[in-house]
C-alpha cells in the first residue's frame, strides 16, 4: 500500500472516531474559523499538500517565489529592525523621545506627523484648529525638521516617514537637513510610505486626485533612482486597509494590486522596472490570528515575485522579492483592561517574525486610550526583544515552513488575493476599481461583519464582550499640551518674518511653472524647501493647480 | 406615520479613520434610521449647519485623533449660538476617560469609547431622544 | 423648536429651522403642516425647479455641487432636494448625497436637504412636490431635485420638474439600452458626465442619434412639446412638401456639424423656419473638475427662457397640477375606502359578486355612486 493511501486509511479511521465522539459531546462551536472567517478544518494531514511542489511554489529563502523570505539567512544573519512610530506635540519634544528611543535599543526611527502635516496645512490654518501635534510631530518647514533631527546623524540612522500627500515635500526638507549636516542624498537610509491609493479607501490623508498624485509619486521614483540610491521610496500599505476592516486575504489582495498601480505608472512614464522595483517596500499588519497571518505574509510574497516576474518581466531579483515592515494590529487593543494588550501584541510579533517580517513596530498597551507613555513604549520594544532573544523563534529560517495548516493556508490565502487582483484588473486597475468604490465596498462589508460578530458573541474579545471587569479609568496618560498650536503659529509667524521672501516667492513660482508642465518636481520642490517656503504654501501651490480629492462614500 | 428617527454621521477635525463612524451608520440604517452621513474633515461649522438644515433629531461624531477637547465642545456652542436645543449630540472614538466629564459639561449626551456595541448606541439615542411626539 | 412654532412668515422671512421643520413634517404626512402649506400658497411660482436624473454611479451629486456653486456665482438662491431609497428592509436609509456638497453647507443663500423615499410608490412622492412648493415660496431661486434614475422615479421627476437634466455617463454598457427604452423621452436637456473617460464620444453619438431620428421622426418627447408651443407662436408652414424639405434641411446641417461647438458642447439644432424641428442639447462635463458646468448652467437656463417665452412653463406647470391634483384625489378616494363604514360596503358588495347576485362591474358602479355622494 502506498503512503497516501495509508493517511487515507488512517484518516477514515480517526474520522470514525471522531463521529463516534460527536455523538457523546460535540464540539465548542458547529464551525470553525480563522480570524478572518475562513472556515478550519479539524485537521491537516499531507493530503492537504497533494498537487504542490516544493521546488517551484515554496523554494529557498532568498530564491524565486520568496515564500520562505527574502534573505538567505534571515535572522540569523541579523534581526529586523526594530522600528518605533513615534512623535508628537512640537520637534523639540519628538527629538528628546527619538533620542530615548535610540538609547534603549532602536535600530531606526518611525516619524509620526500630525494631521495638518499629513493634510499639508500649516498649523495655524483654520482647519489646523485642535489638531495641532496631536496624533504626531507639527512640522510647517525646513526649520523644524532641523530640530527635529537635532544631534541625531542622518547617515547613521534609517528613518521612515509616515507620510503620504505631501511625501515630496518631507522627503525634500530631510535632504535639505541632511545637506546642512554635511551628509549627501547618496548616504540616506529610510522610507517615506507614500502610498496615497491605501488613503483614498482606508486612511483619509489624502489631498490631490489620484492623476496628479501618481505624478508625484513617480517624479519620486525616478529622482531617487538617481540621487537617493538607498531610499525606499514607498511603502505600500495593506496595514490600514486591514485596520479598516478588511480580512487578510483582502490585505494582501488590496495591497499588491495597489502595487500594481504604482509600477504601471512608472513604467508608463518611461521607467525600467528594475530600475525602481528594487527600492519599492511594502507594510502590513501583523493580527491575533497566529498561523493566519503567517500564511499571510508567505502568500504576500509569492503573489508579489510572481506578478513582477511574469507581468512586469522584471529581472533583478531585488525586484521581485517584497521586502516589509510590519505594525502590530492597533485594531485589535482595548480599552478595557489595557494591560491584555501586552499579550495580544506579544502574539502579533511572533506573527511578523515568523512570517519574515523586516522591521516592525509593536503597539504599547495604551494606545486604545491615548499615545502610548514612555513606560509603555519600552514594554512594546521589549516584547520584540524578548521574541528577538529568548523565544527561539529566530534561530531557524520559516520554521512553519511545511507545517500541513499553515502551508495549505497560504495556497488558500494565494488564491483568494489572486482571485481579487483579477476583479481588479477587469475594471481596469486599482485607481479604477478605487474610482467606482469597489474596494471601499469590500473592505466595509468585512468590517461591518467583524463588528456584527462580536456584538452577537460569536467572536469573542477577553475583557470586551466576555471576561468583562469594572474597572477605574485609566492612569497616566500621555496629554499632549493644547498650546502647541499657538506655539507652532508663533513659530510660523517668526519664520515667515525672517526668510528671504523674494526666495520663497520665485521658488512657488517656478514649482506651480513646473506644475503645469510634466517637468519631475522634486527638485522645485527641494529648492522651495531650502528656502524654507512652509509645507502649506508648498501644497497650496499644488492644490491650486492639481485640485482636491473628494472622497467617494460607499456605505 | 411612524416617527423616523434622523441622525447626522459626521467626522470633525482631520483623522480619516472612519471605519467606525461607518460601521455606525449603517447599524443605524439597520435599526430603521435616517441616517446622512457627511464624510471625512468636517467643519463644527459645516456639521450644525448641515444639521439645521437636515432637521435631524440626532447628531453623532467620531473623533480618533485626540482633538475632541476643541471640536465636540465647538459644535455644542454653535448650536446654542442658532437656539437649537432639540437635538440629541453623542460622540465616540478614542476619548480618556477623564475627558468625558468635561465633554458632558459641554452638552455632549453620551461618549462612546473604543469596545462600545452599536446596540448600545442605537438604544441611547432611541431612549434619550429629545424630541418625542 | 416644536412644530407648532412652524409658521408661513417664519418660513418667509428666511428661517431655516422652519423651512427645514416644516418639510420633516411633510415627510411625516403630519396633519398640522397643512395650515402652514395654505397660508404658503400665496407666495412662491418664482423659481426654476430643475430635476438631475439618471443611473447610479452618473455622478449626479457632484455635478449638482457644480450647478448649485455656478448658480451661487449668477447670484441665485438655490435649494437642492436629494432623493435616496429607503430599505425596503428595515425602512432605514444613508443619505450620502450631501457628502459632495458639503462645502455649501455654510453658504446662507444654500439649502440643501436629503430626503428618503420612505418607500413611496413612484419614489419621488408627493413629499417631494410639497417641498419643492415650501422652498419656492421661501425664496429660493433654484430648487433642484436629484433623484436616483433607478425604478419609477425618473419618471416622476417630470411632473415636479420645469426642466429636466438627464445625465449618461460612459462605461456603463447596457444602460444605453434602456435610455433608448424611453427614458430619453423625459429630458430637456441631456447631459453626459465623466466625458473625459473613454466611451464618451460614443454616448453622445447614441444620445445624438436617438433625438434625432426622435425629432425626424416627429416622435412625441417631452422636449418636442416646448418646440411645439414654440411653433403655434411662429406658425410655420403646415404644407407637407415644406416641412419634408425643412428636414432634409436640418439633416444636411446636422451631418455639417451644426451642433458641435468644441468636441465638448452640442448646442441646439434648428431647422430654418421650423422651430418645432429642434434636436435638444447635449452638454459634455466633467463634473470632477467642472469642465462644462458653465455651459450646462446656460442651457438649463436657455431652457427655462425658451419655457417662458413660449408660455409653455405655465401649460406644463398646468398638466403637472392637473396630474398631482389626480393623484390626490386618488389617495384620498383610497383611504375614504379604508374607513370603517366603507370597508364594510366594500365587503357586502364583495359577498354580492361572490354569490353572483350582482356582476363585478355593477358593484363598481354602486361603490362609485356611493363615492361621489361625499
Amino acid at each position: 500500500m502506498s503512503d497516501t493511501e495509508n493517511i487515507k486509511k488512517g484518516l477514515e479511521a480517526y474520522d470514525a472516531g471522531v463521529t463516534k465522539a460527536l455523538a457523546k459531546f460535540s464540539e465548542r462551536k458547529k464551525e470553525f474559523s480563522t480570524g478572518s472567517k475562513s472556515p478550519v478544518k479539524r485537521l491537516y494531514t499531507p493530503l492537504d499538500d497533494a498537487g504542490r511542489d516544493y521546488a517551484k511554489d515554496i523554494g529557498f529563502p532568498g530564491a524565486y517565489p520568496y515564500t520562505r523570505g527574502v534573505q538567505n539567512t534571515m535572522y540569523r544573519g541579523r534581526f529586523w529592525t526594530m522600528r518605533q512610530y513615534a512623535g508628537f506635540s512640537t520637534a523639540e519634544e519628538s527629538n528628546k523621545r527619538y533620542k530615548f528611543l535610540l538609547s534603549q535599543g532602536t535600530t531606526g526611527l518611525s516619524v509620526a506627523f500630525d494631521l495638518p502635516t499629513q493634510i499639508g496645512y500649516d498649523s495655524d490654518h483654520a482647519l489646523s484648529q485642535g489638531e495641532v501635534g496631536k496624533v504626531g510631530v507639527a512640522i510647517d518647514s525646513l526649520a523644524d525638521m532641523e530640530i527635529l533631527f537635532d544631534g541625531i546623524p542622518l547617515d547613521k540612522v534609517s528613518t521612515s516617514m509616515t507620510i503620504n500627500a505631501p511625501a515630496s515635500v518631507l522627503l525634500a526638507m530631510y535632504i535639505a537637513v541632511a545637506e546642512k549636516q554635511g551628509v549627501g542624498p547618496d548616504k540616506l537610509e529610510g522610507t517615506i510610505q507614500n502610498d496615497i491609493l491605501k488613503e483614498y479607501v482606508a486612511r483619509g490623508t489624502y489631498i490631490f486626485p489620484p492623476e496628479p498624485s501618481m505624478r508625484l509619486i513617480t517624479d519620486i521614483f525616478a529622482y531617487c533612482s538617481k540621487s537617493v540610491p538607498n531610499w525606499n521610496t514607498i511603502s505600500i500599505s495593506g496595514y490600514h486597509i486591514r485596520e479598516a476592516g478588511s480580512t487578510a486575504a483582502q490585505e494582501v489582495a488590496f495591497t499588491i494590486a495597489d502595487g500594481i498601480a504604482y509600477v504601471d505608472a512608472a513604467v508608463k512614464a518611461g521607467l525600467d522596472v528594475d530600475d525602481f522595483a528594487p527600492r519599492l517596500s511594502f507594510f502590513f499588519n501583523a493580527h491575533n490570528d497566529l498561523f493566519e497571518e503567517v500564511a499571510k505574509f508567505r502568500a504576500a510574497r509569492r503573489v508579489w515575485a510572481t506578478v513582477m516576474k511574469e507581468r512586469f518581466g522584471a529581472k533583478n531579483p531585488k525586484s521581485l522579492s517584497l521586502r516589509f515592515h510590519t505594525q502590530t494590529a492597533g485594531s485589535t487593543l482595548t480599552a478595557q483592561q489595557p494591560d491584555n494588550n501586552i499579550v495580544r501584541v506579544a502574539i502579533q510579533t511572533l506573527a511578523a517574525v515568523l512570517g519574515g517580517t523586516q522591521s516592525l513596530h509593536t503597539n504599547s498597551k495604551d494606545e486604545a486610550l491615548a499615545l502610548p507613555t514612555e513606560a509603555s513604549v519600552r514594554i512594546a520594544l521589549r516584547t520584540q526583544q524578548i521574541v528577538a532573544y529568548e523565544s527561539g523563534a529566530t534561530e531557524t529560517i520559516d520554521p512553519l515552513a511545511g507545517s500541513y495548516y499553515v502551508e495549505s493556508m497560504t495556497d488558500r490565502i494565494q488564491k483568494e488575493a489572486e482571485a481579487y487582483i483579477a476583479t481588479i484588473d477587469g475594471m481596469g486597475g486599482a485607481v479604477k476599481a478605487i474610482e467606482r468604490g469597489y474596494v471601499q465596498q469590500e473592505i466595509q462589508d468585512a468590517a461591518y461583519t467583524c463588528q456584527m460578530d462580536i456584538e452577537s458573541g460569536e467572536k469573542i474579545v477577553v475583557g470586551v464582550n466576555k471576561f468583562q471587569i469594572e474597572e477605574g479609568p485609566p492612569k497616566g496618560l500621555l496629554r499632549v499640551d493644547p498650546i502647541v498650536g499657538e506655539q507652532q503659529s508663533a513659530k510660523l509667524k517668526k519664520l515667515r518674518a525672517g526668510r528671504d521672501n523674494g526666495r520663497v516667492d520665485s521658488a512657488l513660482a517656478a514649482l506651480k511653472a513646473g506644475a503645469k508642465g510634466d517637468d519631475n518636481l522634486m527638485p522645485l520642490i527641494l529648492e522651495a524647501v531650502r528656502a524654507y517656503a512652509t509645507l502649506g504654501e508648498i501644497c497650496d501651490v499644488l492644490r491650486a493647480e492639481f485640485g482636491e480629492y473628494q472622497q467617494k462614500v460607499i456605505l | 406615520m411612524e416617527r423616523k428617527i434622523r441622525v447626522l454621521v459626521a467626522k470633525p477635525g482631520l483623522d480619516g479613520h472612519d471605519r467606525g463612524a461607518k460601521v455606525i451608520a449603517r447599524s443605524l440604517r439597520d435599526a430603521g434610521m435616517e441616517v446622512i452621513y457627511t464624510g471625512l474633515r468636517q467643519t463644527p461649522e459645516q456639521i450644525v449647519s448641515a444639521s439645521v438644515q437636515e432637521d435631524v433629531d440626532v447628531i453623532a461624531m467620531s473623533i480618533l485623533s485626540g482633538a475632541h477637547n476643541h471640536l465636540f465642545p465647538r459644535v455644542m456652542e454653535l448650536l446654542k449660538d442658532k437656539g437649537v436645543d432639540d437635538v440629541l449630540v453623542v460622540g465616540g472614538g478614542v476619548i480618556p476617560d477623564e475627558d468625558i466629564p468635561g465633554l458632558k459639561a459641554a452638552g455632549i449626551a453620551a461618549v462612546f469609547t473604543p469596545g462600545s456595541a452599536t446596540t448600545d448606541i442605537i438604544e441611547f439615542i432611541k431612549n434619550n431622544l429629545k424630541r418625542r411626539e | 423648536m416644536d412644530d407648532s412654532a412652524v409658521s408661513a412668515e417664519r418660513v418667509r422671512s428666511g428661517d431655516i429651522r422652519a423651512t427645514a421643520r416644516l418639510i420633516s413634517m411633510i415627510e411625516r404626512e403630519e396633519p398640522s403642516r397643512l395650515a402652514v402649506l395654505k397660508a404658503l400658497h400665496a407666495y412662491g411660482g418664482g423659481a426654476h425647479v430643475v430635476g438631475i436624473t439618471g443611473p447610479p454611479g452618473a455622478g449626479k451629486s457632484t455635478l449638482t455641487d457644480k450647478l448649485v456653486a455656478e448658480l451661487r456665482g449668477r447670484g441665485r438662491r438655490v435649494a437642492v432636494l436629494a432623493v435616496d431609497p429607503s430599505s425596503p428592509f428595515t425602512g432605514g436609509a444613508i443619505l450620502g448625497d450631501r457628502i459632495r456638497m458639503q462645502r455649501h453647507a455654510t453658504d446662507e443663500g444654500v439649502y440643501i436637504r436629503s430626503l428618503a423615499t420612505r418607500g413611496h410608490l413612484g419614489g419621488l412622492s408627493r413629499s417631494a412636490s410639497e417641498a419643492v412648493r415650501v422652498l419656492d415660496a421661501a425664496g429660493y431661486d433654484d430648487v433642484i431635485i436629484e433623484t436616483v434614475g433607478v425604478g419609477q422615479s425618473e419618471v416622476d421627476i417630470v411632473r415636479i420638474a420645469d426642466t429636466v437634466v438627464l445625465v449618461s455617463v460612459p462605461g456603463l454598457g447596457d444602460d444605453i439600452q434602456a435610455i433608448k427604452a424611453g427614458v430619453m423621452e423625459i429630458g430637456d436637456v441631456f447631459c453626459v458626465n465623466k466625458a473625459d473617460k473613454d466611451g464618451a464620444e460614443r454616448v453622445v453619438r447614441e444620445i445624438r442619434a436617438m433625438l434625432e431620428t426622435a425629432v425626424l421622426n416627429g416622435a412625441a418627447t417631452r422636449f418636442s412639446a416646448l418646440y411645439t408651443a414654440r411653433a403655434a407662436l411662429a406658425p410655420a408652414s403646415t404644407d407637407p412638401a415644406t416641412i419634408e424639405s425643412a428636414r432634409d434641411s436640418l439633416r444636411d446641417s446636422l451631418r455639417g456639424g451644426a451642433m458641435e461647438q468644441g468636441a465638448f458642447h452640442h448646442i441646439a439644432a434648428q431647422a430654418p423656419g421650423h422651430p418645432n424641428l429642434e434636436i435638444p442639447p447635449v452638454v459634455c462635463t466633467v463634473a470632477e473638475t467642472g469642465q462644462g458646468i458653465v455651459e450646462l448652467v446656460n442651457e438649463i437656463k436657455t431652457h427655462e427662457a425658451a419655457l417662458a417665452a413660449t408660455g409653455f412653463l405655465r401649460s406644463r406647470r398646468e398638466a403637472n397640477l392637473a396630474w398631482e391634483l389626480g393623484r390626490g384625489a386618488a389617495e384620498r378616494v383610497l383611504s375614504a375606502l379604508e374607513r370603517d363604514e366603507r370597508k364594510e360596503t366594500m365587503s357586502e358588495l364583495a359577498r354580492a359578486v361572490l354569490d353572483k347576485r350582482i356582476d363585478y362591474y355593477d358593484a363598481l358602479d354602486t361603490l362609485e355612486k356611493a363615492l361621489t355622494r361625499y
